[in-house]
């Protein structure tokens, strides 16, 4: 098989992504909760192509064997998650150097992504795409996440994943449209200013309570219009405009003549 | 109404003449019943915070029937889901059920909390409008006083209350007032001691902000506003210049039935608003900080806005400034200067400001109608700068706000109002004294050449010249009736017989900033100069020779203007 | 209280210094009086005022209807402790409230506005000194009061009753600071519960932490381990307040500085802990850039390098932050090998005392 494939790569290439695109969009859940190839189970072939993908995409930046260079890490170790991560949120590749890689849409499909994961994957151990199970904001405690979010993430994100600034123009991004599954990599493998949050410092089960925490929080407040929760200065702001706006607004017509 | 004489026989008679009869009460309804107060929409600002406060008294007696004061440690069982089975403490979960299980709780909690950011936007409005037009003046420097006394107990009403839910922002808030306190020198360690019962947080905070918040502060603040009300009725309500208002008068509506409508009507539209507000926008939603922790702290610490000054002074004062003096005490000037030094500045100013200006005028009269703020620069540009200097600490207390959704690095935010905090107030002032400068100039162009009506007549040899439409004489006297203080004369240093006097050095210093103040102002035209500039007008005319037919014409104006006639006019005769 | 008089008199004048006068006019302007009254259509018009009059009745029946809706809302939205259920409460209660109050106070103002009588009035001012007379008359009686109290001769008495006043707050002020400030001992501010051989434990959950579960580049919120139902108590808080500490850990080639005043090694294997007490006001310093090894404080921005002994880098923070020196014990647990050597936490007075 493995052979086979080696062998007729070019003829057959096309056929296979095809037939790859049709199983992923024939999973029904695999819009709403996609499972990219994991290292363990991706094929040789995956593999390679993703190997391509790399060296045509990432090599200049990360080395042609992802050995790192002056301007980008080495990816030896970093394990499919990272790439993941990554890839799929757009902020890989990176379109030019800053303060730090923004997210925008993802410029490989899910297939493209897996196979660039499977690839860094092999090159070392590193930690792995999670698995459904473990990012199902469902089966989490929320209540267990939010005092775990409190002490590890909210001083950066906010206490809701409003999202808030770092030093020389970087910043920690508003959490509320990040998938369940990146909220889990993202704490699994410190992506550029963020740190690692390893399986022994917060355990699976904690990550999935504070994806339960940060999914409580997709209903909005209680209160009402949320306001961006951003705290009190956004509220001073809001009375400013908003309250003293009204209310001067009602003294002027009281203060003004009848017609 | 009176008891002598025919006895009333209607229900309501007999209730007034019983009540009459036991508190006289009907001088004091003949005294204020239709008292005057003139009708200006800046003059309602001062009720917005007054509605806010009894708004807030109402909203707030809600919410102590169902909150806890106390640090005690309780398990938490009950919604929201995120906080099922936290340890917290009583304030914490009292407040969660106040919110979500008390119906129209956290409609209470939210109008209480929207009602006291009114409160001090309005307080701080009002004293702005004060400020600018002057009505600190005599006689009501004490009353100014009282306005900023009030000012700051609203800050600490506020501060206090903030406080109270105990929760992680809050109790964030608590400690850096604990580490500036501790900053104090000598006193600083027992000052925090004296605070929080011992070492912070302890568990006597949340119980001796309750009585601070609930008790002190609010009965300072009652007693303070009945002086402050009762200053009004005594000194009877200033008023805006115009025809007919004077020192010696008050034109307006009497209290009875107008201003009791309307100001009536303003409390129920105050307190619709307040409650539109906090039916619909979330404020302060405790649960998602959690309940206070020492070691969390989210993204976006701030205070309520009135405090945000201070936050930016704290953040924009760089760290060399601490040091250890000889004795290996500490002095951490790096929190002194920018949490007591900065607040002590900006409140000395506020309160020494009525009895500065009135000793660079040396003006000892009584004062009701209103300045325009055009017609004293310096003043107004001193508002100016204080509030500049007040916007940009607010700003500089928000960088991490500004600099996510600017996307900017923090860093050159600080460094540019590290800049600002001394440049800004400093071209504030310059700027907006120009500006009213110009706006005097302006009136006076008016006055002197009338509007511009944008009809454009030609002459027999070609000119083209715009006809002016002069003011009609309300619309003159706004402009022309205002004085121009000039700075102060001193007598010699030496008297007649060379002998050096004392005070004279304090009376240089005295001259030197009335200059500062009146050096550059601009005199209101009198009746004279409209004279001459008219004819002067028609001695240019005739003088350059160029004009003879305008002269002859229908009209005359001033200089290159073309007045048009007006039956009105009472200026000098045209043709 | 006349209708308006025309006030057009020289001493309504504001002016201090007046111009000569020239060319035999005024000297100043004289107040043209009051403009001329501007009647409004309710008072021009009688079917105007009829239908400003419904406008108000119409308002003050918005309120009647949003006090009813308010107590429908009561009985039909439960608040049951879920967000949207909470939102849908206090949205219908919040609106029917706004609804009832706006509906009185519009129409208060309108009536006020269009159908009550919009003449001014002019009331006098009065110079608020009183005159002369009345001095004299208030002079007199407080002179007759001291005479008869006979103050002036007294000079004992007085010294005597001032002391009195000045020093009878004492038996109030004293027993309230003794005690209000707890014990007063402000050295605890400068120890924490850190002891030799402590465990550092993972915060919120307690758990002890071996060195191997650190990784480079993660951040660990560490707390010391102690009971968990120790944990559930008052003493514990504040004792949290002083304890907390940031552990990172770092390659340690990274490391520009980590050995201790006397030269022993405070850290372990590119693992160092320091205090998570900003040195400049207090706030938890806690966000932790991974590439720059920066930590920032949110409060204020405090900016301290992990890498050289989370020296200060950017902000009002003068001090770094105080190194917790730690080592493993034989199973392999991260301990302290004692408390901090400095006080943590911001500047006082007497810190170095």
């Amino acid at each position: 098989m493995k052979a086979l494939a080696a062998r007729r790569h070019h003829r057959f290439a096309p056929v296979v992504l095809l037939l790859l695109a049709l199983l992923v969009t024939g999973g029904v859940y695999a819009a709403f909760a996609p499972t990219p190839a994991n290292a363990e189970t991706a094929s040789t072939e995956d593999i390679e192509t993703g190997q391509k993908l790399f060296q045509a995409n990432c090599a200049t930046c990360h080395g042609p064997n992802a050995e790192g260079s002056s301007t980008a890490p080495s990816l030896v170790g970093v394990g499919a998650a990272a790439v993941d991560f990554q890839v799929s949120t757009g902020r890989m590749p990176m379109q030019m150097n800053g303060p730090q890689a923004i997210a925008k849409p993802p410029q490989f499909d899910e297939e493209q992504t897996g196979q660039l994961a499977a690839y860094v994957a092999s090159l070392g151990a590193g930690p792995a795409i999670p698995t459904d199970e473990q990012v199902d904001a469902e089966l989490g405690d929320p209540s267990s996440g939010a005092s775990l979010f409190r002490t590890n993430c909210a001083m950066c994100h906010n206490a809701v994943g409003a999202g808030g600034a770092l030093s020389e123009g970087k910043f920690a991004p508003p959490l509320w449209d990040t998938s369940e599954r990146n909220i889990y990599q993202a704490m699994l493998t410190g992506p550029q200013s963020m740190p690692v949050f390893n399986d022994a410092t917060v355990t699976p089960e904690e990550k999935r309570d504070i994806i339960a925490y940060l999914d409580e929080q997709r209903d909005g407040s209680a209160g009402g219009l949320t306001l961006g929760s951003l705290g009190p200065v956004s509220e001073g702001l809001w009375a400013w405009i908003v309250g003293m706006g009204l209310l001067i607004g009602a003294a002027v017509w009281i203060g003004a003549k009848s017609s | 109404m009176s008891s002598n004489g025919n006895a009333p026989t209607t229900r309501a008679g007999k209730a007034a003449d019983y009540l009459d009869q036991r508190t006289s009460v009907g001088s004091a309804v003949k005294e204020f019943a239709r008292k005057v107060f003139p009708d200006h929409w800046s003059f309602l600002l001062g009720e917005i915070a007054l509605y806010s406060f009894i708004i807030l008294i109402i909203t707030g007696v809600f919410l102590t029937m169902f909150f806890v004061p106390s640090m005690a440690l309780v398990e938490y069982h009950g919604p929201p889901a995120t906080m099922d089975g936290q340890l917290m403490s009583d304030a914490f979960a009292s407040t969660l059920h106040t919110s979500f299980e008390v119906r129209g709780g956290l409609l209470m909690r939210q109008i209480h909390h929207w009602a006291a950011l009114i409160f001090m936007a309005a307080i701080v409005t009002h004293m702005m409008r004060v400020f600018f037009t002057g009505a600190f003046r005599k006689p009501r420097e004490l009353n100014w006083l009282v306005g900023t006394l009030l000012m700051i107990l609203g800050l600490l009403a506020g501060f206090s209350g903030y406080s109270l839910p105990d929760d992680v922002l809050s109790g964030n808030g608590l400690r850096i007032t604990d580490g500036v306190v501790k900053s104090i020198p000598l006193i600083g360690s027992y000052l925090s001691y004296f605070i929080f019962g011992g070492e912070f947080p302890g568990d006597d905070i949340i119980p001796r902000l309750f009585t601070v918040h609930i008790f002190l502060i609010p009965g300072l603040i009652l007693a303070l506003v009945a002086l402050h009300l009762f200053f009004v009725v005594l000194h009877k309500h200033t008023q805006y210049p115009g025809g007919g208002r004077t020192d010696k008068n008050v034109v307006g509506y009497p209290l009875f039935p107008v201003y009791t409508a309307k100001a009536g009507g303003f409390f129920f539209i105050v307190f619709g608003i307040l409650a539109l507000m906090g039916a619909t926008m979330a404020i302060n939603n405790v649960w998602s900080y959690g309940p206070f922790d020492p070691s969390p702290v989210s993204a976006g610490a701030q205070p309520d806005w009135y405090m945000l000054f201070l936050e930016g002074s704290l953040r924009l004062m760089p760290g060399g400034a601490e040091f250890v003096m000889w004795g290996d005490w500490t002095v951490s000037l790096n929190v002194l200067i920018p949490a007591v030094v900065v607040p002590g500045i900006l409140f000395t100013f506020l309160f020494v400001y009525p009895f500065l200006e009135a000793a660079v005028t040396k003006d000892k009269r009584e004062h009701h109608v209103l300045d325009r703020p055009r017609n004293v620069p310096v003043r107004t540009g001193l508002g100016v700068a204080f509030l500049t200097a007040f916007i940009i600490l607010a700003l500089a207390g928000s960088n991490d706000l500004i600099a996510t959704h600017f996307h900017m690095s923090i860093n050159t935010i600080t460094w540019v109002f590290r800049v600002l905090i001394f440049v800004g107030p400093w071209f504030g002032f310059w700027i907006t004294k120009r500006i009213c400068l110009g706006l005097q100039r302006k009136d006076r162009e008016l006055v002197l050449h009338g509007h511009e009506t944008g009809r454009i007549v030609r002459f027999a040899n070609g000119e083209y010249i715009e006809v002016h439409r002069p003011l009609d004489e309300q619309e003159r006297w706004l402009r022309v009736n205002y004085s121009a203080h000039t700075p102060l004369e001193v007598e010699p240093a030496t008297d007649s017989r060379g002998v050096r006097r004392k005070g004279y050095a304090q009376d240089k210093r005295m001259q030197r900033l009335s200059r500062f103040f009146y050096e550059d102002r601009i005199e209101p035209v009198t009746p004279a100069e409209l004279a001459a500039a008219h004819s002067h007008g028609e001695h240019d005319a005739i003088a350059g020779g160029e004009h003879v037919e305008i002269t002859s014409g229908a009209a005359v104006g001033g200089g290159r203007d073309l007045v048009e006639p007006d039956a009105e006019n009472d200026g000098p005769p045209r043709h | 209280m006349s209708d308006y008089k025309n006030p057009r008199s020289p001493e309504s004048s504001h002016r201090e210094v007046g111009h000569r006068e020239e060319h035999g006019t005024l000297e100043r302007f004289p107040d043209p009086g009051m403009p001329e009254h501007q009647s409004r259509m309710s008072d021009r018009d009688p079917k105007a005022a009829k239908r400003a009059e419904r406008q108000v009745v119409l308002l003050f029946m918005v309120s009647i209807l949003g006090t009813i809706a308010s107590l429908i809302f009561y009985f039909a939205f439960r608040p049951d402790g879920t967000t949207a259920g909470v939102r849908t409460s206090t949205l219908s209660l919040g609106l029917a409230m706004a609804f009832a109050l706006l509906g009185i106070g519009l129409g208060a103002v309108h009536w006020a506005k269009a159908l009550m009588s919009d003449h001014e009035k002019v009331d006098e001012r009065h110079a608020i000194a009183s005159d002369a007379e009345t001095r004299q008359g208030a002079i007199a009686e407080l002179t007759a009061g001291a005479d008869d109290a006979n103050i002036g001769r007294r000079g004992v008495l007085k010294g005597a009753m001032i002391s009195a006043l000045a020093l009878f707050p004492l038996t109030i002020a004293v027993p309230l600071v003794s005690s209000v400030g707890g014990d007063w001992n402000v050295s605890k501010l400068k120890h924490t519960m850190w002891e030799p051989g402590t465990r550092l434990a993972i915060d919120p959950s307690g758990r002890p932490i071996k060195a191997a579960d650190v990784t480079i580049g993660s951040v660990v919120h560490i707390i010391p381990d102690v009971e968990a139902a120790e944990r559930e108590t008052h003493e514990w808080i504040t004792e949290k307040s002083k304890a907390i500490v940031l552990l990172v850990r770092l390659d340690p080639r990274d490391l520009k500085a980590d050995q201790s005043p006397a030269g022993e090694t405070w850290s372990y294997d590119g693992i160092v802990a320091f205090s998570k007490v900003c040195t400049h006001v207090g706030c938890p310093v806690a966000l932790y850039e991974q590439q720059t090894h920066h930590l920032l404080c949110p409060c204020h921005q405090s900016t301290f390098d992990v890498a050289d002994g989370a020296k200060v880098v950017f902000g009002p923070a003068k001090r770094p932050l105080p190194q917790l020196p730690i080592t493993v014990d034989d199973e392999g647990y991260l301990v302290a090998q004692s408390d901090f050597h400095e006080p943590i936490g911001p500047s006082f007075w007497e810190r170095l005392k």
